[in-house]
């Protein structure tokens, strides 16, 4: 029976979540910043608050109260839709991300909890996750289109037809990659694909060593990471497709840049790296540290290589990785059903 | 399962709703004092000439194309993926073909230089 009760309970979990998800993607940005600097021998932002722990907010409330400017001969409607379309498609995916074993009891303050998805450590358990975060994540290109070609700009359209097409030849790898994982586990729902995992040598990034590869690659492209950060490669697009935007609008680009970059640590840990399994700490400890793994993996990354050149990068996706994939695919599944075959 | 998706549509909601209270805040909260020079498009401090909305390489066209073909052979990977224990030695087969077939057509792009960018 669906209660009142129930529907508040999913409201406050989407709320929790919406906040964990918020708060982390804002010290993302404080903890990019201090990697950054110590990994250059600086010492990074340390003025607000202790060790600079009060930077994000001070950040967020400068971004809110800035003077908010938009462009002469700007497409006003498609200017605005634009920021929100990307924050939106960033946020959306982390309904389906698994981020602990399901929990406690039968039911809370009187309601069960087996409605909706409710004790589970997830917010929206459903068959087909990966293809929802790939549907969904894949729309944030509609915004980066739109917000270069409406700021009437030339360096934002330059920007956003360059990030457009990286993005798409890039997501076909991603998704290629994915392949093997789903053969091995049978099932495109991440709960099932984390489950499967649950020893460490039968995390994925073991048994699909060249799809974790091409995924890690694949995806820092995907979200425009260094060394494949051309949507805003400043020496030579000032600021791509948000060189226009200004105030609080900027502010939700950045932030759905960091919720991207914290969808793809997820999404490594996930897939690759067991998720939340692992010993004696609670389960949500261990996707945090695997997450945190990952992002520190990220932004070191970044600190360490220099920018490709935009061909370049083109024809390393579609001259190597592309075929890297699908090769990796007919391989898995070769070795697979020998596998198979021999159990049998 | 279809009751699933109740919390994601909750979470679409609070999604656009945040992003809505904040597109409002930072249009309401902030005093705007416009000028012709504040609001012209940047251009490393000329005046702008000419139109912004130009037009493009067809290099982006023809990777666009590209992208669909490959991404429908994705569309078509992910369900034999998952039924692939079922399907036994017939679904790789036949799933070896396609590969094949696509990628013959990767490389005939590739030869006819569609995946050049000079």
């Amino acid at each position: 029976m669906v209660t009142l009760g129930a529907i508040v309970l999913v409201i406050i979990k989407v709320l929790l979540a919406l906040g964990v998800i918020m708060t982390a993607i804002a010290y993302i940005t404080l903890m990019e910043r201090k990697v950054l600097a110590f990994l250059q021998v600086r010492l990074g932002p340390n003025r607000v608050g202790p060790w600079g722990l009060l930077q994000p907010l001070a950040d967020g409330i400068k971004l809110l109260f800035k003077e908010e400017i938009t462009v002469a001969g700007a497409d006003k409607v498609l200017y605005l839709l634009a920021p929100a379309v990307v924050m939106v498609c960033a946020l959306l995916p982390f309904a389906v991300v698994p981020f602990g074993k399901g929990i406690v009891g039968e039911s809370f303050l009187g309601i069960p909890l087996d409605q909706f998805d409710l004790g589970k450590g997830i917010l929206a358990d459903i068959d087909t996750g990966i293809l929802f975060i790939f549907a969904i994540s894949s729309l944030s290109v509609y915004g980066v289109v739109l917000g270069g070609w409406a700021s009437n700009n030339k360096y934002s359209l330059l920007g956003a037809t360059r990030a457009s097409a990286q993005m798409i030849s890039y997501e076909l790898a991603l998704g290629m990659s994915v392949v093997g994982v789903l053969l091995l586990t049978g099932s495109l729902s991440l709960v099932k694909i984390v489950e499967d995992q649950d020893w460490i040598w039968k995390w994925n990034c073991f048994r699909q060593p060249l799809a974790f590869l091409i995924f890690l690659i694949a995806g820092s492209a995907e979200v425009c990471r260094t060394p494949f950060d051309f949507v805003e490669c400043e020496n030579e697009l000032v600021a791509g497709y948000q060189t226009e935007y200004s105030s609080m609008k900027f502010g939700m680009f950045y932030l759905a840049e960091y919720g991207h970059l914290l969808l793809l640590s997820s999404l490594v840990t996930t897939l690759f790296l067991g998720g939340w399994q692992g010993p004696i700490l609670p389960p949500f400890v261990w996707f945090s540290a695997k997450v945190f793994f990952m992002l520190f993996f990220f932004i070191w990354i970044r600190g360490t290589y220099p920018r490709l050149r935009y061909d370049k990068l083109m024809h390393f996706g579609w001259k190597v990785l592309l075929p890297a994939s699908l090769v990796n695919v007919v391989a898995t599944a070769v070795i697979y059903s020998l596998y198979l075959g021999g159990k049998a | 399962m279809p009751e699933s998706y109740v919390p994601i549509f909750v979470f679409l909601v609070v999604n656009v709703a945040v992003a809505v209270l904040i597109i409002a805040l930072s249009t309401y909260l902030v005093k705007r004092k416009p000028t012709a020079q504040k609001l012209m498009p940047y251009e490393c401090g000329m005046d702008p000439f000419g139109t912004a909305r130009k037009r493009f390489s067809v290099k982006f066209f023809v990777v666009a194309m590209l992208f669909i073909i490959f991404d429908i052979e994705a569309v078509f990977l992910y369900p034999w993926a998952v039924v692939f224990k079922d399907l036994k030695l017939f679904g790789l087969i036949e799933m070896v073909v396609f590969i094949a077939v696509l990628l013959l057509g990767l490389f005939y792009a590739w030869k006819k230089g569609a995946l050049e960018w000079q």
